[in-house]
């Protein structure tokens, strides 16, 4: 049997390409909203694409947000999961998990937002990164951000450094896309799922 | 900074790739999952599928074609050709796209930008114009370059910029196919009016093609076909003269 990693579900975006990169690695992505589920997994992955605010309502609707602050194992957010994972968003005025102590913002004006494609990861201070050199490319498509703080463990720049991923124990979160960074992000997937 | 891009087009119809492509010392040069985890390898960025299917038994192929690709591919990985409605963008996303590219249905409903960025996000949508120079202006085309618009370039893509369009792909019919370079001068005037990311499309012939559209044409990314499926410039040497001409690509 393949080794599993739940997938929170909780109705929003498209989380195939997330599935398809696990297979790669020889694991089943399971995408669950069941609670039993999500508390006994080994590792989690908390996706999102979208709308903060949207998300954000829809993670609460289903109760996941009281489930996923209580949650021992590893968790993983992925792009807006990770945004959710803060105290709070300028999009749409959100309020968010606050497993992270930050506040998401909206790229200044002047840069080109959604900053979409490929960009160097600086000063890399996790596990998750075992093994990858700083300057390493990742794929990232955001238009709001995470500024940096303590928990910043790998920084990007766009107009200014901000944080590309953060930890808070258990915790973890990227701001790019590892399902979609070539071999870069295969090992960061790989380094979560051997944490 | 961010990278700029390199991405490759692969022409499809009914399930095959088209259009010229001939690698040496590939068995099968018309499979899709082939081509495209051999792109990924060279060192693409990102690659584009475009569905150039006439009829609806071709287009069937379509899906399942693209599960296969999104499978195996570890870059983003967008699709375009025949989206008309928000339905098939869901069919597509839920295939394993990352993105999806529309283009005569954009112009025939613009509300269909709109949609499609509220309900699945402006990072997944990009809006592809092609446009020609005529008495003074670029004006629109829509149907593969059949049918003229009444509307202008820099208005259609402000507009789909407003609608939520995550990026714009810009080919110019003029450049297209001449191997003479990129359309620069109104593609730095489309990057600097709008303030989302453009893809330049149309003209690549030479390595100094690319370095010309990157510094002269301010794109954000440049697509190409045949250049790269008939081996003339093959993309991490490309890659390594942009990184000469101090442009930032990912090596």
């Amino acid at each position: 049997m393949k080794n599993e990693v739940v997938i929170v579900d909780y109705g929003v975006g498209n989380v195939q390409s997330i599935r398809f990169a696990l297979n790669r690695l020889g694991w089943e992505g399971v995408l669950t909203s069941d609670v039993t589920t999500i508390e006994n997994a080994k590792h989690v992955i908390f996706p999102g694409v979208g709308h903060a605010e949207v998300a954000a309502k829809q993670l609460s609707a289903s109760g996941l947000d009281h489930v996923l602050k209580q949650l021992t194992q590893p968790v993983l957010g992925i792009c807006l999961g990770m945004q959710l994972m803060c105290t709070s968003s300028e999009e749409g005025d959100t309020k968010g998990l606050g497993l992270f102590d930050l506040e998401i913002k909206r790229f200044e004006s002047g840069l080109k937002v959604p900053c979409v494609g490929w960009n160097r990861l600086e000063d890399l201070k996790s596990p998750l990164f075992a093994g990858l050199e700083a300057r390493n490319h990742v794929y990232f498509v955001h238009s709001f951000y995470a500024p940096l703080s303590a928990q910043t463990i790998a920084v990007a720049n766009y107009g200014q450094p901000y944080s590309a991923a953060l930890q808070n124990d258990n915790f973890f979160a990227v701001q790019f896309h590892p399902e979609r960074s070539g071999e870069v992000g295969e090992r960061i997937l790989k380094n979560f799922l051997n944490l | 900074m961010i990278a700029k891009r390199i991405i490759p087009c692969l022409d499809i119809l009914a399930g095959r790739t088209v259009k010229g492509v001939n690698f040496v010392g590939l068995k099968d040069a018309g499979d899709p999952v082939v081509l495209a985890s051999m792109y990924s390898d060279k060192g693409a960025d990102e690659l584009v599928f475009l569905d150039i299917s006439a009829t609806e038994e071709q287009r069937d192929a379509f899906e399942p074609l693209v599960y296969e690709v999104a499978k195996t591919l570890s870059i983003p990985f967008t699709v375009g050709g025949g989206i008309k409605s928000v339905e098939k963008v869901g069919r597509l996303l839920h295939q394993g796209v990352d993105k999806v590219s529309i283009n005569s249905s954009a112009v025939m409903n613009p509300d269909l930008v709109s949609q499609i960025s509220k309900v699945y996000g402006s990072q997944c949508l990009v809006v592809a114009i092609d446009a020609k120079f005529e008495q003074g202006d670029w004006w629109v085309y829509t149907t593969g370059g059949k049918k003229k618009t009444k509307l202008k370039l820099l208005t259609w893509a402000k507009e789909c910029e407003e609608r939520g369009a995550g990026e714009i792909l810009f080919t110019s019919m003029d450049h297209d196919g001449t191997k003479a370079g990129f359309a620069n001068t109104i593609l730095s005037e489309l990057s600097q009016s709008l303030s989302i990311p453009i893809i330049a499309s149309g003209g690549a012939g030479t390595i100094q093609d690319f370095i010309d559209v990157f510094s002269k044409g301010k794109a954000d990314a440049a697509l190409a076909a045949s250049v790269f499926h008939f081996e003339e410039i093959e993309i991490k040497p490309l890659k390594q003269e942009l990184a000469s001409a101090h442009i930032p690509v990912r090596l």
